[in-house]
């Protein structure tokens, strides 16, 4: 036993003394849940490719703030004609791809164009859509022409799916990105991490990182272990919320709770045979408890819905009180509809752990009031046959985190099937508004109708949840858009 | 005859893994399905034996249902694989060094050389994750299994006397195989079965630990511990428990089986070798 | 001679082909397809169909098998739907993780198990005897995983002895990537080297009752020299068999051991691959596992004939 005792402690003075051995504060590795298919932001839906890409190796004319304002990137400034039709834009001087070569007007035309073009697989191609033309006016002023007005273009230009792309490297995006941004691509570890290294040409203010890994830790236990052992400086998008009072008990580290634009949703097959009737879909909403699933499922983290809205826009109507957790009612409103006798219910559950979890708290709610669900939990893949595609479902828990997208509810062949005359006018209304104020009233309008109608069951928003070594600062708070911008993050000694 | 003492610890665990499950049809301490919000993550007590798990369910009910959940699944994919591994066996003894025999033995290869796991994904990939599809891809390994011990054991038997008078009195292939090779090798089948059985609880847990088992709120122990183990740094006893129940539970039936194989006949599973 | 080698050859030949059959027949009728699983859910129909036809998804199942049967047999896997680089890049990558990985574990079970099935056997019937197969009998009962997490509780986040997972990358150095797959490599270990140290111990205990080995006993060697000369050697023939098959077993079957510590080995490969519906990823390396199992036995076989004259002359 002495002996095996001997050979341990070898083993830790041998393998400790590695451990001392520190890399110099001018790098950071930061850890996400998934690894990108392909690093190309306009080929691709996976929000794990603008995680690591945006504004970090590729820009776009305009870009998210911080605080999900837009403001100018690639475009130094812009003009807008007065009936909204014709966008021109001013390009910043002096910009120039990795390779070396220059960014101008043509690089803007090229993008846009094949992001519009047929054989187009952007996954977002519908921000494209109402642009009529791009015309390179000279090197420096691009004109893009619109057949609609656009309240929201230069939203829609500051996606990841917008970035600006060089003709010549425009292919090779998936596996060696060539951009504008403060960082170069250096190497990508397939199932490992993504690992970028300063861009000295950058043509704005140089970044203080030398270097960046992108590490991809899919278990969320490995997550908390990767964290804890200081294989990881920060976990921006961090998958165990159970484990953040720990964090945030320990002096070493910083949780960093913001919000997101993800809206999560017990979605409803508005079409299935059960769910038409919108007396089953007001008692389902009532059957839930939104504190106890914010509990349990998110532990406390998350901010109780009751629309598809974000809380933090300034056009949020709070309409939670319009589905209050009333099991009385609920069962009352079921025995109306004819189900006294109870209800079968299918559950599908794509993989995240708000889902997971969501969909058990979920089940035992409904079970309370006389709701049986048959969950199933599925992988993404099968969620999109089945649920997305097929509409074979009943109910399924899904965050649905673009900004601003309510829109979805106007579109009757969307997985809830919703289908509102009065819903499509407002929409239609929208797009044509300009003002302001009236369009801050059609939103709040939505919002009430989607939520009078009982169309899916609103339960939180979804927070987001961080944990960083205490020292590192600059990070995002919030989460406007998927992306971790390392542009101002630096270490503090 | 001296009998060991680890067939006896055996044979205590494995009569309390069957008991717990047993009593856990009649009656539980706490119900299962229903969450509890506010009674969560409390340690055990008088009240939660073994404390209560992130939805404030109670873990001891749950592991005594789980159990329910391992038995079934493993059991039934022993027996999938006794009901097409056995009869693939004798027939491959009766008809040694022929076409079926190497057949049939051939494919046993080529199904070992399939990486389980992978196909036990792609089995849930195709179908969905449930206890059925957990119950194909543990019983589909278990068929070869059956099927090499079978024609191992079955083969010795063919070469003693009593089958060459059977033979001279005129019993067909079949015949033999059934009446006389089958009883003769039972006793060895019923121990494979028991490890096999201890076998396909460990593999339960496994693929129920990936995702790919029977689906909540039915408890698993393996999904047990793939809930807990994020939370194992400041509540072990989560993944403490149903690991140490799983352990228990396999060293008991594999305890159990080997022990009665000595017993039965320690020559005769040489020869199986 | 000629002939029996002629036939096994056919047999692998038909194995492979079947097998191949039955992978992609399996892996095809998954529901579910990469363009969609790319393009996400504001994707529109046309784009779907765009990238499948860029991803050559669009012809005929029949004409996708027959591609990857006659592209394999010229050495090309094709090119990974998702990653967009060459399958066989991705899968010699991975190797670079997992065979170190096999041969570490392989190597820190048969360090363990050699001399504890040797101890065993030397004192067979004893209590040390009992209480050691007593063990190997937990080793085999423990669940890999949660021994894994547990040994990340104890090691990497209370001692912070190890990192809880990942490689750095054999650029970096040999060492500092051993210490890296310690962990994992103990996870693995601990049910093989169980197993192995009973093949140890039983492989020991059939040959003391062999007729060399009472000769060498007579001859005037004492027991522990007996054992050592004689028994453990003929001892070496099964336990080298069962080393190898582990060794397979563990090239493919360390998905969960890679996952909880986020190793990128082929295991998450084939993982990743199923989840992203990346299927020519999954077909080949699937493929190409069954290949190397089937390889092996075969070269065994060929093997039992070099060494046992008996097979020559029958067949």
């Amino acid at each position: 036993m002495r002996f095996l005792i001997n050979i341990f402690c070898a083993a830790s003075v041998l393998f400790g003394t590695l451990n001392a051995v520190h890399a110099a504060r001018n790098s950071v590795v930061v850890g996400m849940q998934l690894e990108p298919p392909n690093l190309d932001p306009t080929g691709g839906a996976a929000a794990a490719i603008d995680e690591v890409v945006y504004s970090n190796i590729f820009e776009g004319l305009t870009r998210f703030q911080a605080d999900g304002s837009v403001s100018s990137g690639l475009a130094k400034s812009w003009s807008i004609s007065g009936d909204g039709l014709v966008y021109t834009f001013e390009l910043n001087d002096g910009v120039k791809f990795h390779d070396g070569s220059i960014f101008d007007a043509s690089d803007v035309k090229f993008s846009l164009d094949r992001a519009r073009a047929e054989n187009s697989t952007n996954a977002q191609k519908g921000l494209f859509k109402g642009i009529e033309a791009v015309s390179v006016i000279n090197p420096l002023v691009v004109e893009i022409k619109l057949s609609n007005p656009n309240g929201s273009f230069l939203r829609n230009l500051a996606w990841g799916d917008a970035i600006i792309l060089d003709q010549e490297t425009a292919g090779k995006a998936a596996t060696a990105p060539v951009g504008t941004g403060p960082f170069k691509f250096s190497q990508w570890v397939k199932g490992d991490r993504v690992d970028l290294v300063r861009n000295e040409d950058y043509w704005g203010n140089s970044v203080a990182l030398e270097k960046a890994s992108f590490k991809f830790i899919s278990d969320p236990t490995a997550a908390f272990a990767a964290l804890m052992a200081g294989d990881v400086d920060a976990f921006p998008v961090y998958p165990a919320p159970e484990t953040l009072a720990q964090f945030d008990a320990d002096p070493n580290f910083n949780v960093i709770v913001g919000s997101t634009e993800g809206e999560t949703i017990l979605s409803t097959n508005n079409q299935a045979e059960n769910l038409k009737d919108v007396r089953v879909r007001k008692a389902i909403a009532h059957a839930i408890n939104r504190q106890e699933i914010v509990d349990g499922a998110m532990f406390g983290f998350g901010t109780p819905i009751g629309t598809h809205f974000a809380p933090h826009h300034p056009d949020y109507v709070d309409l939670t009180g319009q589905s209050n957790y009333d099991p009385d009612r609920s069962m009352a409103l079921l025995a109306e509809a004819g189900h006294a006798g109870g209800l079968t219910l299918s559950l599908k559950l794509p993989p995240p752990s708000y889902a997971r979890r969501g969909g058990e708290i979920i089940a035992s709610q409904l079970r309370a009031v006389g709701i049986e669900t048959k969950m199933e939990n599925l992988e993404w893949s099968q969620w999109l046959e089945q649920v997305f595609k097929g509409k074979d479902y009943d109910l399924t828990i899904v965050s649905h985190t673009e900004p601003m997208d309510i829109g979805i509810y106007g579109n009757p062949k969307y997985y809830f099937q919703y289908d509102s005359q009065e819903f499509r006018d407002l929409m239609t209304q929208l797009n044509l508004e300009t003002d302001a104020n009236k369009r801050s009233s059609i939103l709040k309008n939505a919002q009430k109708l989607i939520s009078k109608d009982y169309v899916n069951g609103y339960l939180f928003q979804l927070a987001k949840t961080g944990v960083a070594n205490a020292k590192l600062v600059g990070l995002w708070k919030n989460s406007p858009t998927q992306a971790n911008d390392l542009t101002g993050v630096s270490w503090k000694e | 005859m001296k009998i060991p003492l680890a067939f006896i610890i055996g044979c205590i665990l494995s009569f309390l893994f069957f008991v717990m499950t047993i009593v856990s049809l009649f009656w539980i301490p706490h119900e299962v399905e229903k969450l509890n919000i506010l009674e969560r993550l409390k340690g055990p007590s008088y009240q939660y034996f073994l404390g209560t798990d992130h939805f404030g369910r109670d873990i001891f009910s749950m592991l005594m249902v789980g159990g329910q959940t391992s038995i079934t699944v493993a059991l039934i994919a022993v027996s999938v694989g006794m009901i097409f591994g056995i009869p693939l066996g004798l027939l491959a003894a009766a008809s040694r060094q022929s076409i079926w025999d190497d057949l049939i033995m051939r494919s046993n290869d080529l199904i070992f050389a399939f990486p389980s796991l992978v196909i036990a994904i792609l089995i849930t990939a195709v179908f969905g994750p449930s206890a059925i599809n957990a119950i194909i891809a543990i019983g589909i390994f278990n068929v070869p299994v059956f099927a090499r011990v079978t024609r191992g054991a079955a083969l010795s038997i063919w070469t003693l006397d009593f089958i060459l008078s059977a033979r001279i009195a005129g019993k067909g292939s079949l015949r033999i195989s059934v009446e006389h090779i089958l009883p003769n090798i039972l006793s060895l089948l019923i121990v494979q079965g028991s490890i096999q059985f201890s076998l396909g609880i460990l593999a339960e847990a496994g693929l129920s630990y990936v995702g790919l088992g029977v689906q909540p709120p039915t408890p698993s122990w393996g999904r047990m511990l793939a809930d807990s183990q994020t939370m194992i740094s400041f509540a072990p006893n989560l993944a403490l428990f149903p690991g140490i129940t799983i352990i228990l539970a396999v060293l008991g039936l594999n305890l159990l089986g080997d022990g009665a194989r000595d017993l039965l006949d320690p020559r005769l599973q040489d020869k199986i070798r | 001679m000629f002939s029996y080698v002629f036939s096994r050859m056919r047999v692998l030949i038909l194995s492979l082909l079947f097998a191949s059959f039955i992978i992609f027949l399996m892996i095809e009728i998954i529901p579910g397809d990469p363009a969609s699983f790319m393009l996400g859910i504001n994707a529109e129909p046309e784009t779907i169909q765009a990238l499948k036809k860029e991803l050559g998804l669009d012809v005929s199942k029949f004409q996708r098998y027959l591609d990857w049967i006659t592209g394999m047999l010229a050495g090309d896997f094709g090119v990974s739907y998702t990653y967009r680089v060459p399958v066989s890049e991705l899968v010699l990558s991975r190797l670079g993780v997992s065979i170190p990985l096999a041969l570490y574990a392989i190597l820190l079970s048969t360090i363990i198990a050699l001399p504890v099935g040797l101890f065993a056997a030397a004192n067979h019937g004893g209590f040390r005897d009992w209480s050691v197969m007593g063990f190997t009998q937990l080793g085999i009962a423990i669940p890999n995983f949660w021994f894994a997490m547990v040994l990340v509780l104890i090691f990497s986040i209370y001692l912070k002895w190890f990192s809880a997972g990942g490689v750095p990358g054999w650029e970096k150095g040999i060492l500092l990537n051993l210490k890296a797959l310690t962990l994992p490599a103990f996870a693995l270990a601990l049910p093989q080297a169980s197993i192995l140290a009973r093949v140890m111990r039983s492989a020991i205990i059939d040959t003391l009752s062999q007729d060399y080995f009472r000769t060498a006993r007579a001859s005037g060697l004492t027991y522990g020299q007996a054992i050592f000369r004689h028994a453990f050697r003929n001892a070496l023939i099964p336990v080298l068999t069962i080393i190898g098959l582990q060794f397979s077993f563990l090239i493919a079957g360390a998905i969960i051991i890679e996952n909880v510590f986020f190793l990128p080995g082929l295991g998450r490969l084939i993982f990743q691959g199923i989840v992203q519906r990346d299927l020519i990823v999954v077909e080949s390396v699937v493929m190409l596992l069954v290949f190397a199992v089937v390889l092996v036995n075969f070269l065994v076989d060929m093997a039992y004939l070099v060494v046992d004259p008996r097979l020559r002359g029958n067949k």
